[in-house]
């Protein structure tokens, strides 16, 4: 009998040594693979911001490809303030500017409209509300290059052509679809209860957004005000068509930079150009993240 | 005073109908129960109550007041949901004081209000909190915190306990029993539960596919069911019912019924039938009136008629043993004192309290 105990015992720990070797090599591979799709992202990246602080000689020499043999900032000056881009030799930051300038209001009126949308589309639902948001929904699948003519027609009509006004306009609109998606989702899995609650409370249609609904809707704002802020401010279409010059978003100047080059290609300032137009969304998403997929899945998983 | 008059109110919802001409009267300080299985628009007719469900027709007073078309706000009613709804993002505090800052009611009456309220129900150490960090019961109390803080006329109660476990639900029913009883409110208090329905109600609405079954206080509706499905409904174990034909025996009518090994017995009918008893009825008999037989007893109770049944299954819950019984074609269930349980497999002579016992119609399932 002890010996069956102990032979059982050996066979246990031979299947556990087993088992542990499977579970290393899964982990092997597991981390393996995603190391490498971490570097296919990343790689660019490094190469970008390697070469934004290497010597435009030295890049020339030594290829786009290669490690920093020297260390310096002029390049990030001169993309910010002196590089010429068509005739004009202010470097990124007018553009820079005009991005914000229209990329915070765009995010904010969107965002505040989304909210209030998906607040009424959730719990205020009237005869047609639910026909109404499958309308809205076609905007989140409307390419935005269908709009273009509407869009020159309509900025035309309103004087508001070659202005960033004329953008937050198109960002806006553009981006309510998304906004009441996302919103009114959200806001869908509040109990209704709670209405129900604050109605008998003597609460009305705004106390009861501003008391209740807003405090809990930090998670899905965030989600909202990230897409935005991200879409707006990386979005290039409509700010090569309908801007030019002075009025370019930073997207649209970053493509002016490029072409605008009339002997050598300045990697150098071409590198920290692009990572200057690259950098707020990076770091709105670096402050936002965690609630980011934490307020999408929200909003999703139902 | 406060009073709640509903005339045949009915609520459609498109070509569905929820609710089909519904007649009920709560007196001051009456507790109404409304009771039935989900889907019997004991919630909605509740929902109207409180304004939040539009009238499709029929008319709903508070106080002899028409509130049809009047705001929830407007009607002076106070509601405790089945999720409490309290708002989560407040504290308990806020949650209490929240209908008083709509209304515009002078801070110092404020504190004076939830000082009351707090010390009545015990939540004062719980101002602070918010609802994420309150228990079960400890939300409960505060629900009620905020329906008690306003002095409403009447009182809505959705499904209040059925969040809660078992042994807090008992609890809570006896409290919300003394609270009515220190308060003195006129309540509607909706529940799927009938023991809840029993124990709380002054008098009980059973409900069932949209329309009031039977309106009675708790006895009647135990003892005298309007119909089958009220008396299927309230009881556990449920009311049994077994098909009897109607006969005479020396001037008396009984109920002829099979029994075991193709027997027939024949049960004396106590009460008096009217002229128009179909011959075949529905014998409703629930299972603390069926009895162990013996003579002592039936000396006590003349109204106790013997019969033979086989004893199928025994289940011991402690304080006592049901027993299901094979009588004729039909399983009876009968509720025994621990002590004198049948065991399974033995035949047994039952004794069955006829003054107890109902009589069904089997067509229309009323009761005779």
């Amino acid at each position: 009998m002890a010996d069956d105990v102990s032979l059982d015992q050996m066979h246990d720990r031979h299947a556990a040594t087993v088992a542990a070797r499977r579970h290393f090599l899964t982990r092997f591979v597991i981390y393996g693979l995603l190391v490498i799709f971490a570097a296919i992202y990343l790689v660019p990246l490094l190469v970008v911001v390697l070469n934004s602080f290497r010597d435009q000689q030295e890049i020339a020499r030594n290829g786009l490809i290669s490690l920093p043999r020297s260390f310096r900032l002029e390049a990030w000056g001169q993309a910010w303030s002196t590089y010429c881009i068509g005739g004009t030799c202010e470097g990124m930051q007018r553009n820079f500017y005009n991005s914000l300038k229209m990329t915070i209001p765009a995010t904010i009126i969107s965002t505040v409209v989304g909210a209030m949308n998906g607040y009424i589309l959730s719990k205020w639902r009237f005869k047609g509300s639910e026909a109404l948001f499958t309308c809205m929904l076609l905007g989140v699948f409307i390419p935005g290059q269908i709009s273009l003519m509407p869009w020159a027609f309509i900025l035309g009509n309103l004087g508001l052509s070659n202005s960033t006004y004329g953008l937050i306009v198109i960002h806006v609109i553009q981006g309510i679809s998304f906004t009441t998606l996302f919103c009114r989702n959200y806001y869908v899995s509040i109990p209704d209860d709670l209405i129900k609650a604050a109605r008998i409370d003597g609460a009305g249609f705004w106390r009861i957004f501003r008391k209740i609904i807003l405090p809990l809707s930090s998670p899905i704002l965030i989600v909202t005000v990230i897409w935005q802020f991200t879409g707006i401010w990386n979005e290039y279409l409509f700010g090569v068509v309908f801007t030019s010059g002075q009025q370019q978003p930073i997207t649209a100047a970053l493509v002016a930079l490029t072409a605008s080059g009339t002997n050598v290609r300045a990697y150098d300032v071409m590198s920290a150009a692009v990572l200057i137009g690259a950098l707020p969304p990076l770091l709105i998403y670096l402050f936002g993240g965690k609630y980011f997929v934490r307020g999408l899945t929200q909003g999703a998983i139902k | 005073m406060s009073t709640l008059t509903i005339r045949s109110l009915r609520k459609n919802y498109g070509s569905v109908e929820v609710l089909k001409g519904i007649d009920l009267e709560a007196q001051d300080g009456e507790f109404i129960a409304l009771v039935g299985p989900s889907g019997c628009g004991k919630s909605t007719l509740l929902a109207m109550i409180a304004g939040l469900e539009t009238v499709t027709s029929g008319e709903i007073r508070i106080d002899g007041r028409l509130v049809n078309s009047i705001a929830p706000k407007d009607r002076d009613i106070a509601m405790v949901f089945q999720s409490y709804a309290l708002y989560p993002t407040m504290t308990v505090r806020e949650n209490i004081t929240f209908g008083m800052e709509s209304r515009r009611v002078p801070k110092p009456q404020q504190d004076e209000a939830v000082k009351r309220v707090a010390a009545f129900l015990q939540i004062e150490p719980l101002l602070r909190r918010k609802p994420g960090q309150l228990s079960g019961g400890q939300r409960q109390r505060v629900a009620m915190g905020r329906a008690l803080v306003r002095d409403p006329k009447l009182f809505l109660f959705d499904e209040p306990l059925s969040n809660l476990d078992a042994k807090l639900r008992v609890d809570m029913r006896t409290e919300i029993k003394k609270l009515h009883h220190r308060v003195g409110k006129t309540t509607v208090y909706v529940t799927h539960d009938q023991v809840e329905a029993m124990t709380l109600a002054s008098r009980i609405a059973v409900m069932h596919q949209g329309s009031v079954q039977q309106f009675e206080e708790p006895a009647t509706i135990y003892n005298r069911p309007a119909n089958m499905f009220v008396a299927g409904f309230m009881g556990s174990p449920a009311m049994n019912f077994l098909p009897a034909e109607l006969s005479e025996e020396g001037g008396r009518p009984t109920a002829v019924l099979p029994t075991v090994d193709g027997k027939t017995a024949s049960l004396p009918i106590v009460q008096a039938l009217p002229s128009d008893t179909p011959r075949q009825l529905l014998l409703g008999i629930r299972p603390e009136h069926i009895y162990r037989f013996d003579p002592d007893l039936a000396r006590r109770k003349p109204s106790i008629a013997q019969i033979d049944a086989v004893v199928e299954l025994v289940e011991p819950t402690g304080a006592e043993t049901m027993a299901v019984l094979r009588l004729g074609g039909k399983e009876v269930t009968g509720r025994f004192d621990p002590d004198g349980t049948p065991r399974m497999g033995e035949t047994v002579t039952l004794g069955i309290d006829m003054a107890r016992a109902c009589l069904f119609d089997p067509t229309t399932q009323r009761l005779i």
